[in-house]
Formats: C-alpha cells, sequence, structure tokens
C-alpha cells in the first residue's frame, strides 16, 4: 500500500507552524499549532481534525512541504472523523465509478491535454490556442476512467485515491504520451505533489494548462489586444498543491492588458469557493460558507474587478452566478485568453 | 373513395386528414412497450366544432375515436387500440385568456406545455402553472386527461386539482362546460356545481377536452431547487413529514437510481424553493437546511448539496440512455408515503432481477398526502427480447404497487386490469354505467377501462 511521506522531525523543527497558524478556518497560535500537528502526527485526535474545512492551503504554507493537509485527511479518516455526513461521502465515491464501458485508446499525438473528468467543457479548448492539440477524455460518457480522484481529499478519503489512482495513470499511460497538459489543475496536482507524496509513479511529464496558456500566447503575441479590463481571479483548493505555478495567473493577465485587481483575499490568501465547505457535517457550515462567499464576492467589487476568472469548474459551479448577481462577469482561464486574441468566449455566461 | 375518410376532409380539409399508411404509422404507437396498432385515419381538427363534426360522424360509422395530446404517456393511452380515427389535438394550441387578477389562464386543449411556460415568462412573469416535467411538446389537454403533476404538486397537489373549468365534446358530439363557465363567462372555480368528475383522469375514454381552466401561480423572482441525500431509504417519509410541516417548499421529490452512480443506493431529495428576495430565501433556507434538516447533518446521516437558482426538473426520459435501444417506460403510482422504503427496495429488486438500471422516484402530492412514484425500465426498441424483460418487469410492479397499498397512475391496459379486478364493484358497476350513459356506440378510446 501506498504510504505518506511525511516527517514528524519537520514539524518538531518548524519554528513557524504555518500550516495552521496561517489557516484562515482557525484561529490557532504557534504554540498549539506545534501540539496540534503533532497530535495528529502520532495518531491522535485533534480540534483540527473536526474544524478543517479541507481547504489544502496548508500544503501551500507548509514551507518545508511535508504535506500537512494530506496528513490531517489520512488521519480524519484513520480516526473516523468525517468531514461530511456519510451520505455525501458515499455519494461522492460513486461519482467517480465508470460505467459506460472502456475507453478507447487511440493514438495521439503531441500536445495533448487531457479533460479528465470535465469532458463536458470540451468547448472551452478550442481556437487557435489550442490548435493541433490532441485531447483525451473527450467523451463524457468514459471520462471517469481519467477522473485523478484527488476530490477524495475533501472526503477524507486518501484510501480511495490510492486504491483508482494507478489504475488512473496506466490508462493515460497508455497514450505513450511523454508529456500531459491537464485542463484541470487538480490532476496536475495529483500528478506532481499528490503522487510523489505517497509513492505512486507517474510516467509522463505534467504540464499546467496555465503555463501552456500563457506560451501559446507567447507565441501569438503580436495578435494580443490588450483587454484593458480589471480581472480577479478564484483560486482554487487544488491549485494550493502546485504554487510554483500560480505566478502564470498574473503573468498572463498581464500579458494580455489587463489589470490583476490587488485585493485581500489573493494568492496565498486566496479565500475557498464554499462549494465544500457547505455541505460539512459541522454545525453552522451553510452560513459559513455563504460568509465566506460573501466575503469573496464583497472583496472582489470593492477591488474593482470587473471579471472573474475560473481554473476550476467546481468554483464555477458554486460562485459563478453568486459572482453574476453581483456585476462581475465570470469567465474561464482559456475564454479570457481567447477574447485576448480577438477570438469569442465559447462559455462567455 | 372511402367515406369516412371524405367525409373527414369535408369537416377538416384535405391537409389535416390522412389516411396514408406512412402518416398513420406515426400514430399506431406511443415510446413505451405497449404493441403498436394502426389507426384507420388521422385527423388534426382546429376548433370544437370540427371535433363535435368527428364525433358525430364516428358514432354514425361506429368507428372508434382516439384522442392525443403530446402523445407521451408511455403506457399507450393513446394506441387505437382498435384502429378508428387518431384525433390529433395539438392544433388546438390557442391561450385565449390570463386572468392576472384571479390567477387562471383558460387555454386550448392543444396547448403545450413549452409554449404554456414561455408564454407566461413573456407576458406574465409573476405567474406559472404547474409543469409536469415532461418534455415540452406534451399537452396542457392531455395532461390533465390523464390526472398528471408536476411541479408546486406539494403545496397545491395533482394538476388535475388545478383546473377551474373544462370545456367537453361529449362521446355524442354535444358541448358541455363545468364549473362557474357553465353559467357564467368567468373560468375561476370548477365547484360547487356541475362539478361531475367524469372526465379528468379517464385517459379520453368519457369525452374529448377542448378547453381547460388552468389555475395559475405567483412565481416568484427566485426559484431554485436544494438536494439533500441520506443513505437510509428508511428516513425519507420522515424527512418529508418534516419538511412538508414547514409549508416552504413548492416541490419535493425523493430519488435513487442505479444510473449515473452517483446516486446508486443513496436516497436524494430535490426540494424547490421559491422568494422575491434574498431576505425571504435565506428565511427559507434557514428553516429547511439548518432547522429543519440539520440534526441529519450533524448526526451524519444526511447531507446537503447546496441550493441552485433556476428550476431544474426531473427528466426520467434520461433512464432511455441507460441502457442500448433508446425506450424506456414507467409505472406510475400514488403511493402513501410511509410505503417509500418498500417502494424503493422492492423496486430495485425488480429492476436488478431483470437486469435493468433501477430508477426510482417519488413525489410529493400535498401536505403528504401521498406521493406520486415512478419506476422507470429501459429497454433496447430493436430488441424484442429486451422490450419482453422491460414489460415482465412493468407488470411486476403494478402489481408490487397494488399490494403495497397503493393505486396506479394512468396504468396502462395490464395495470387497468388489475385495478379493475380489485374496485368496489359497486363502484366498478357506476363506471360502467357512466360510460354506457355518455358513450353509447362505445366509441371513445376503446380497449381503455373497459368494464366487462
Amino acid at each position: 500500500m501506498y504510504e505518506l511521506k511525511f516527517d514528524e522531525n519537520e514539524c518538531l523543527s518548524c519554528t513557524t507552524q504555518d500550516c495552521l497558524t496561517r489557516c484562515q478556518y482557525m484561529d490557532i497560535d504557534r504554540d498549539t499549532a506545534k501540539t496540534e500537528i503533532l497530535k495528529i502526527a502520532r495518531g491522535e485526535d485533534s480540534f483540527v481534525l473536526h474544524d478543517c474545512v479541507t481547504c489544502y492551503a496548508c500544503e501551500e504554507y507548509c514551507p518545508v512541504n511535508n504535506h500537512p493537509f494530506y496528513l490531517i485527511v489520512e488521519k480524519q479518516e484513520e480516526l473516523n472523523v468525517p468531514p461530511l455526513p456519510r451520505p455525501l461521502i458515499q455519494r461522492g465515491i460513486n461519482v467517480g465509478i465508470p460505467f459506460r464501458g472502456e475507453p478507447d485508446i487511440v493514438e495521439v499525438s503531441e500536445p495533448v491535454m487531457s479533460m479528465g473528468t470535465f469532458a463536458d467543457l470540451l468547448y472551452l479548448v478550442q481556437g487557435r490556442l489550442f490548435e493541433g492539440v490532441s485531447i483525451i477524455s473527450a467523451d463524457p460518457r468514459k471520462m471517469f476512467h481519467f477522473f485523478c480522484q484527488l476530490m477524495y481529499l475533501h472526503y477524507a478519503r486518501t484510501s480511495v485515491i490510492k486504491e483508482r489512482l494507478p489504475n488512473i495513470i496506466e490508462t493515460i499511460a497508455k497514450y505513450n504520451v511523454k508529456e500531459l497538459i491537464c485542463f484541470h489543475d487538480e490532476c496536475y496536482g495529483t500528478f506532481t505533489s499528490y503522487a510523489p507524496a505517497v509513492g505512486i509513479e507517474v510516467p509522463f511529464k505534467p504540464i499546467h494548462l496555465f503555463e501552456y496558456l500563457y506560451n501559446r500566447l507567447q507565441e501569438l503575441k503580436d495578435e494580443i489586444k490588450p483587454l484593458n479590463l480589471k480581472v480577479a481571479y478564484q483560486r482554487p483548493c487544488s491549485s494550493r498543491l502546485s504554487s510554483d505555478k500560480h505566478h502564470f495567473v498574473p503573468d498572463i493577465i498581464n500579458l494580455i492588458g489587463a489589470e490583476y485587481v490587488q485585493r485581500e483575499y489573493i494568492d496565498e490568501n486566496a479565500l475557498c469557493c464554499g462549494g465544500t465547505i457547505q455541505g460539512q457535517r459541522r454545525e453552522g457550515s451553510r452560513k459559513r460558507a455563504a460568509d465566506v462567499q460573501r466575503r469573496n464576492i464583497e472583496d472582489m467589487k470593492n477591488a474593482g474587478a470587473e471579471l472573474c476568472v475560473f481554473n476550476c469548474p467546481a468554483c464555477w459551479d458554486t460562485l459563478a452566478g453568486l459572482v453574476a448577481q453581483n456585476g462581475i462577469r465570470p469567465i474561464f482561464m482559456s475564454d479570457l485568453c481567447r477574447l485576448a486574441i480577438g477570438e469569442k468566449p465559447t462559455g462567455w455566461r | 373513395m372511402d367515406s369516412v375518410y371524405q367525409a373527414l376532409v369535408d369537416i377538416v380539409g384535405q391537409e389535416h386528414v390522412s389516411n396514408r399508411q406512412e402518416e398513420l404509422f406515426i400514430y399506431s404507437f406511443d415510446l413505451g412497450t405497449t404493441e403498436p396498432h394502426r389507426p384507420d385515419y388521422a385527423v388534426a381538427p382546429r376548433t370544437t366544432e370540427e371535433i363535435q363534426e368527428i364525433v358525430r360522424l364516428a358514432n354514425r360509422e361506429k368507428v372508434p375515436v382516439v384522442p392525443l395530446g403530446g402523445g407521451l404517456s408511455l403506457a399507450g393511452l393513446a394506441v387505437p387500440f382498435k384502429g378508428g380515427i387518431a384525433l390529433d389535438l395539438k392544433r388546438m394550441d390557442s391561450i385565449i385568456e390570463v386572468n392576472e387578477k384571479a390567477r387562471y389562464a383558460l387555454v386550448e386543449c392543444g396547448v403545450s406545455q413549452a409554449q404554456m411556460v414561455s408564454y407566461l415568462e413573456r407576458y406574465h412573469p409573476t405567474l406559472t402553472h404547474s409543469e409536469p416535467g415532461a418534455p415540452g411538446p406534451a399537452t396542457i389537454g392531455g395532461n390533465v386527461a390523464i390526472h398528471g403533476q408536476g411541479d408546486l404538486a406539494q403545496p397545491y397537489g395533482f394538476n388535475s386539482d388545478m383546473v377551474n373549468g373544462l370545456e367537453i365534446v361529449l362521446p355524442t358530439g354535444e358541448v358541455c362546460r363545468f364549473g362557474s363557465c357553465s353559467i357564467s363567462s368567468g373560468w375561476f372555480t370548477l365547484h360547487p356545481l356541475p362539478d361531475l368528475g367524469l372526465f379528468l383522469g379517464w385517459s379520453g375514454t368519457t369525452g374529448i377536452i377542448t378547453k381547460v381552466s388552468l389555475r395559475l401561480f405567483p412565481c416568484k423572482r427566485i426559484r431554485g431547487v436544494g438536494q439533500f441525500v441520506v443513505e437510509n431509504e428508511e428516513l425519507v417519509p420522515e424527512v418529508i413529514h418534516k419538511l412538508t410541516h414547514t409549508q416552504m417548499a413548492e416541490d419535493i421529490i425523493a430519488y435513487s437510481q442505479a444510473v449515473p452512480p452517483f446516486s446508486s443506493g443513496l436516497q436524494h431529495f430535490l426540494i424547490n424553493l421559491a422568494a422575491d428576495s434574498e431576505k425571504e430565501l435565506e428565511f427559507k433556507q434557514e428553516i429547511i437546511w439548518d432547522d429543519t434538516l440539520g440534526e441529519y447533518i450533524r448526526r451524519g446521516d444526511g447531507g446537503f448539496l447546496g441550493f441552485r437558482q433556476g428550476l431544474e426538473r426531473p427528466v426520467v426520459s434520461k433512464t432511455s440512455d441507460w441502457r442500448k435501444g433508446g425506450g424506456f417506460e414507467y409505472v406510475g403510482a400514488i403511493m402513501p408515503v410511509d410505503t417509500y422504503p418498500e417502494c424503493y427496495r422492492q423496486g430495485r429488486e425488480i429492476s436488478e432481477r431483470h437486469d435493468i438500471p433501477y430508477t426510482v422516484l417519488g413525489r410529493c402530492i400535498g401536505m403528504a398526502h401521498a406521493m406520486m412514484f415512478s419506476w422507470t425500465y429501459a429497454f433496447n426498441r430493436a430488441d424484442p427480447e429486451s422490450i419482453k424483460q422491460a414489460r415482465e418487469a412493468l407488470h411486476e410492479t403494478d402489481d408490487l404497487a397494488l399490494e403495497l397499498g397503493g393505486t396506479l397512475w394512468k396504468p396502462g391496459l395490464y395495470g387497468q386490469k388489475l385495478v379493475m379486478e380489485r374496485m368496489d364493484p359497486h363502484t366498478l358497476e357506476l363506471m360502467k354505467k357512466v360510460k354506457q350513459l355518455l358513450d353509447p356506440n362505445g366509441i371513445m378510446n376503446p380497449g381503455n377501462w373497459e368494464v366487462s
């Protein structure tokens, strides 16, 4: 069985305890943080296991990449402290079961992109930015064969990820790709962060969508017409697993002549979309999620944002309507880039 | 020249009558498992007067008349089992009046559900009707003729409870009006007399509904659906009891289905809420999710899946896609709410025995006075064995619904026979007398609800 590479000594010698002291959903001082993370590492119960909203951010905050978030969710499962009610966990586990036969493995030529479980959003992958890109997992009936499974961190079911992920990687590997552009950064985070953290081998090099988009925009630089729009970004939880790629957000926005608005909940201080929080078992979760959403959108408005850019379809489902109700147009990053080169965004809503 | 054909041409004009085999073929079947039967003629009248003439002709010639709306009942209720005239009512599609103050719409029978929705959205956005979740071409007249149900069923009951008046062409050709419209020009109530209850739910065997006054309801600015899920089916009646106690939902549906797998073995609730302001919406959400269902969430027995603005009606026709071949049919039944767990367990068992992915759905009617159930079976239209398998499952489910103390909704011939076998003999005798009185020549949709 795959085991998480977590070193308790790193926490013992840590002088910041950023993993918990920087948490935006729990108020924890440094001494308490050290005590609690060590309790968790030793398999003891901790209030952190009960109060964690599973926002992934501590993975980014940890200064030594010791995987505190993966540890927390593993221990939630081991100690039976589920963050969600049982039916939601079972429902989530059911979601990832493929049910429409085996995928057709066909010959592809690079560059290759995987839609993961978002084959329904294929319309976002078109135009000159994606010319020549081969797409795998483009069939909604079979996309669960390409589901990275990392969503189960929210469900405290790392056992499901460890059981299913090797098969998913094996399916993708049948395409014999050297590099794989990941439509969703949850897939990217799975292959570059979670898989190595638990010792699962990934036989291809994942490419972050934003890195790909940035490079394509550079190639099409002459066609960019500055957008002159003020843009906020809804940073998704899984982006915390690839913080080294987050710089592409401001890079892209600057490249296309838009303004990346400065606000309180930006970059490392980004707020969760609330999608997971609202369903949690803890008393008051629905209202807590609504409060997070309200603060987030108010912050975008105060910063003067005209657009809110999304990468994660789950964030979009949760937040795009609310953003629009508040006078800010939601748009996916690929569509924003298409807008900049004079194409009509297909997902413009 | 066929004299009946010529007479029909004289009534409706050549372009609205056909005896061509390729066109009669279209009227020979519905989308369910019922064996097809071709009519001899297909006629599409435009007026009540034309319908009267057609019915008189049919009486003279002793030719069956089978009224047809959208043709989407699935149970074979508009299949011309004994040939005759398929009376296609889709040209009767005028929305005659919308009375905003009294909240009703007077429409011709062939007005489609989609037409009604778009008309109200455009011209009367503060009003809505109970939309049954059927495909858009389903008609208003067809829906009440089969005793339909739709959203708003939780506060207001079946679609046939939402009728303020009817115009009927009797099987002998006379036109009758029922409700206030029979004594005045107002179509605002079906009560007190002459509310005879002879046509709603009778599937076109006692007359042809030509006009319907349909109750309309406030359409609040914000309408949306919240979802809740439990593992234990035994909790469903209790949850519904608590939800209906709040008197806040516009619709409550519980379902479980094998495909897609997310719902397999779980019971999902779709709970419609409506509000005119964010303040009202939040008040209702707090009462429903936090106060009423919060105890299940805290215990870990139930999960809140979020609230989404915009109505997403459950579309059971999607289940046709769960097997190759695109066919599906369901058994509908009105059941006591406390039978939900058995309806789910035994319905699932029937499906699994016939190797069909199960789909069980129940809509709450009134203040939990009943649930309108559907057990849906997908089949391959091109495979007779698959159709036979689905038909067997449907018949077993008809039996099950009655064994569990329910009553069948828009049953096909097999279910009608079961119902009549169990019916109080005096009631059955009365049905027979009513049929004979209204339809002495037995021309109306013969084969259906025939009391021997």
